[in-house]
C-alpha cells in the first residue's frame, strides 16, 4: 500500500499541494486526473522521491521514504517522469536493459538479458531493438520508456502521462498490457491520463486532482460525470453510458 | 568495438615509437631515456585530461562544456600562486615542487566542491548560463592569479609563471612519478564507478529512479576531476579546448554510451593528437608554432561549432 498522508508542497510560498492523503492499496490500476497544473505531477515526484517531502509521510509498503536507502527503493518502485529527455545515442536495447541496473548494477546476467528480450516482445519493440532513440518517433520512445520501468520489476509502477504521443493503438496496447500486469493484483499501477476516457475504461479507481487537493475519488462509474466535467474540469461536457461503461462526449 | 579499440592502441603506438626515434642522434641511451620521460607525462597530460573531460560531460548532461571552459585549470593556477605568496620566501625554498602540487590540488578538490557543486546545482539544463559563469569564473580566478603573482616575491615568481602557459614541448618531468600515482589512483577510482556514470548520463530523474541519485556520484566525480586537472595543469600548464577536442572525436569515434568504451577510447585518442602532433610538430615538420596553439585552434573551433549547433 502506497500510504500518503497530510502533504502539503508549497514552491516559493505557493501551495502546490495541500494536505493530501490517499491510501493506494495494492492491486489494480489507479488513474490521477485532473486539469494542468493540479499538482499530478508534483504529487508522483513526491512519492518517487525525486522531490524532497516538505510535511507530511508517505510510506511504501513498510518503506518510510526519505528514509529509505535508495537502491532498496529502485526495486520496490518505478516511474516514467512526464518529461523525458535522453540526450544520446542509446539503443532501446541499451535503454530497456538499464532498468535492471537496480539489480545487476552493471553487470547483466543471462536472466536480465532474457527480462529485457520479453519487455522488448512485449511492447512490440523487438524489431526497433538495435536502433537509436533519436532516430524513432515521439510514440516508440515513449514506448520504450515504459519497457524500461516495466523490466525494473517494481511492485508499483508510477506513469506520468504514458499515453502522450501514442497513438490509438498503442495506447489500447499499453493500457491492456498494465491491466494484465495487474490482474494477479501484486502489482499496482499509477497512472496519470489526460483522456478520462481511458480512465473510464481501464482503471479500477480514479483520483481527480484540482489546484492541489483531493476532489473526487473513487470507481469509475462514481467519479466520471458531467457535474465532475463541470466543477473540475471546467467545461461543460455530456457524459454517457456506452455498454455500461462511462463514455464523455467531446 | 574491439577493432576500433585495437587500431586505435596500434595508432598510438606508433606515434610513440616515432616520437622516441625520429631525429635521435648521439647517445640512444640518453636519447631514449630524455624522451621517455616526456612520451610519459604527455601519456598522462592526455590520459589525465580526457577522463576528467568525459566524466564532467556525464554529470552535467551535456557535451560542450569542460573543466577547463568552467575555469577549473585556472583555479588550480590561482591556488597554487596564492600558496606560494602566503608561505613566503623562505618557506617556499624548503617546499619541493611536489608538496606544491599535492597541496594545491587537495585546495582544488575543497574549492571545486564548495563552488562547482553550487553553480553546477543552479544551472542544470541551462547551457548559457553555465557557460557564462564559467567564463566569468575563469576570467576572475586569472585576474586575482595575475594579482599575486605581481605581489609575489621575484625569486618564486619563476615556479607560477612556468604554470601558467600551456607548453607540450618543455614539460615539467620533475613531477612525473607523482603525477603518474595520482592520475592512475583518480583514474582507478573513477573505472570503479564506470557503471554509475553510465546510469547518471541518463539525466537526474530516470537515474534518481534507478537508485542512482546524481548528487551522490557528483562529489565524488568533482574531487576526481580536480586531481586529474591539477596533474595536467602542473605538468603543462592550462589547456583550454584540449578535452572537448578529444571528447568530441570520442563520440564521433564510438557509437557506444558505455562509459567502459568511451574512457578508454578517449585516453587512446587524447594519447594520439598529443603525442602524434607533438612528433609532427617538433620532428617532422619543425615547425616553430607550439602544438598547444594547434589544439587549441582547433578545439575552440568545435567549441564554437557547438555551441552554434546547441543555439539552433
Ligand atoms: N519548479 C516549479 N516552480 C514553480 N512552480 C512550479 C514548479 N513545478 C511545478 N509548478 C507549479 O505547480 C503546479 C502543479 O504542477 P504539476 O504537478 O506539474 O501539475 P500537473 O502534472 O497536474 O499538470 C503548477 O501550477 C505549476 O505551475
Ligand atoms: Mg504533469
Amino acid at each position: 500500500m502506497i500510504d500518503i498522508q497530510d502533504v502539503t508542497y508549497k514552491i516559493a510560498g505557493q501551495p502546490i499541494l495541500q494536505d493530501v492523503s490517499l491510501q493506494l492499496d495494492k492491486g489494480g490500476i489507479i488513474a490521477l486526473i485532473g486539469p494542468n497544473g493540479a499538482g499530478k505531477s508534483t504529487l508522483l515526484s513526491l512519492v518517487a522521491r525525486l522531490l524532497p517531502l516538505q510535511t507530511g509521510t508517505i510510506r511504501v509498503d513498510d518503506l518510510q521514504i526519505g528514509q529509505t536507502v535508495d537502491t532498496v527503493l529502485a526495486k520496490k518502485l518505478g516511474i516514467l517522469p512526464q518529461e523525458l529527455t535522453v540526450a544520446s545515442r542509446l539503443t532501446i536495447r541499451d535503454l530497456v536493459g538499464f532498468g535492471r541496473y537496480p539489480y545487476h548494477k552493471g553487470r547483466p546476467s543471462a536472466d536480465d538479458h532474457d527480462r529485457v528480450d520479453t519487455a522488448l516482445h512485449l511492447f512490440d519493440l523487438s524489431d526497433l531493438a538495435e536502433r537509436q532513440l533519436e532516430t524513432l518517433s515521439g510514440g516508440q520512445r515513449q514506448r520504450a520508456f515504459v519497457a524500461m520501468a516495466y523490466v525494473q520489476d517494481t511492485d508499483y509502477l508510477l506513469l506520468d502521462e504514458p499515453l502522450n504521443n501514442l497513438d490509438i493503438a498503442a495506447s489500447r496496447a499499453l493500457m491492456t498490457l498494465l491491466r494484465d500486469l495487474t490482474a494477479g493484483r501484486k502489482r499496482t499501477v499509477v497512472i496519470v491520463l489526460h483522456d478520462i476516457n481511458y480512465a473510464a475504461a481501464y482503471a479500477d479507481r480514479i483520483i481527480a486532482l484540482k489546484a492541489g487537493r483531493v476532489v473526487a475519488d473513487g470507481a469509475p462509474d462514481a467519479v466520471v460525470t458531467a457535474a465532475l466535467l463541470r466543477d473540475v474540469f471546467e467545461t461543460p461536457a455530456n457524459v454517457t453510458t456506452v455498454a455500461r461503461r462511462q463514455v464523455v462526449l467531446v | 568495438m574491439r577493432v576500433r579499440f585495437i587500431l586505435l592502441t596500434i595508432a598510438l603506438s606508433l606515434c610513440c615509437a616515432a616520437y622516441l626515434s625520429i631525429g635521435a642522434r648521439g647517445d640512444w641511451g640518453f636519447v631514449l631515456s630524455f624522451r621517455a620521460q616526456k612520451l610519459a607525462a604527455l601519456l598522462l597530460v592526455g590520459f589525465s585530461l580526457s577522463w576528467a573531460t568525459v566524466v564532467f560531460q556525464t554529470i552535467t548532461g551535456n557535451r560542450i562544456l569542460t573543466p577547463s571552459i568552467m575555469g577549473f585549470d585556472a583555479l588550480y593556477l590561482l591556488l597554487l600562486s596564492a600558496l606560494v605568496w602566503s608561505i613566503g620566501a623562505q618557506a617556499y625554498q624548503a617546499l619541493s615542487a611536489q608538496v606544491l602540487m599535492t597541496a594545491s590540488a587537495a585546495l582544488l578538490c575543497g574549492a571545486a566542491l564548495i563552488l562547482f557543486k553550487t553553480v553546477l546545482r543552479a544551472g542544470r539544463g541551462n547551457l548559457m548560463q553555465m557557460i557564462l559563469t564559467g567564463v566569468v569564473l575563469s576570467v576572475l580566478f586569472r585576474s586575482l592569479t595575475a594579482y599575486f603573482q605581481r605581489v609575489i616575491d621575484p625569486n618564486e615568481y619563476a615556479v607560477v609563471q612556468a604554470a601558467s602557459f600551456a607548453r607540450f614541448s618543455n614539460v615539467d618531468t620533475s613531477l612525473l612519478l607523482l603525477a603518474a600515482v595520482l592520475s592512475l589512483g583518480a583514474g582507478l577510482a573513477v573505472w570503479r564507478i564506470r557503471h554509475r556514470l553510465d546510469v547518471t548520463s541518463l539525466g537526474p530523474v530516470l537515474s534518481a529512479s534507478l537508485g542512482e541519485p546524481p548528487r551522490r556520484v557528483q562529489w565524488q566525480v568533482l574531487i576526481l576531476i580536480s586531481v586529474l586537472v591539477s596533474i595536467s595543469t602542473a605538468l603543462v600548464g592550462p589547456v583550454a579546448f584540449f578535452g572537448l577536442l578529444v571528447t568530441s572525436l570520442t563520440y564521433l569515434v564510438t557509437p557506444s554510451c558505455r562509459h567502459s568504451e568511451i574512457l578508454p577510447t578517449a585516453a587512446l585518442i587524447a594519447g594520439i593528437i598529443l603525442v602524434g602532433g607533438q612528433t609532427l610538430m617538433e620532428r617532422v615538420l619543425d615547425l616553430s608554432t607550439p602544438l598547444s596553439v594547434v589544439v587549441e585552434f582547433i578545439g575552440g573551433l568545435i567549441f564554437l561549432f557547438l555551441l552554434l549547433r546547441s543555439l539552433r
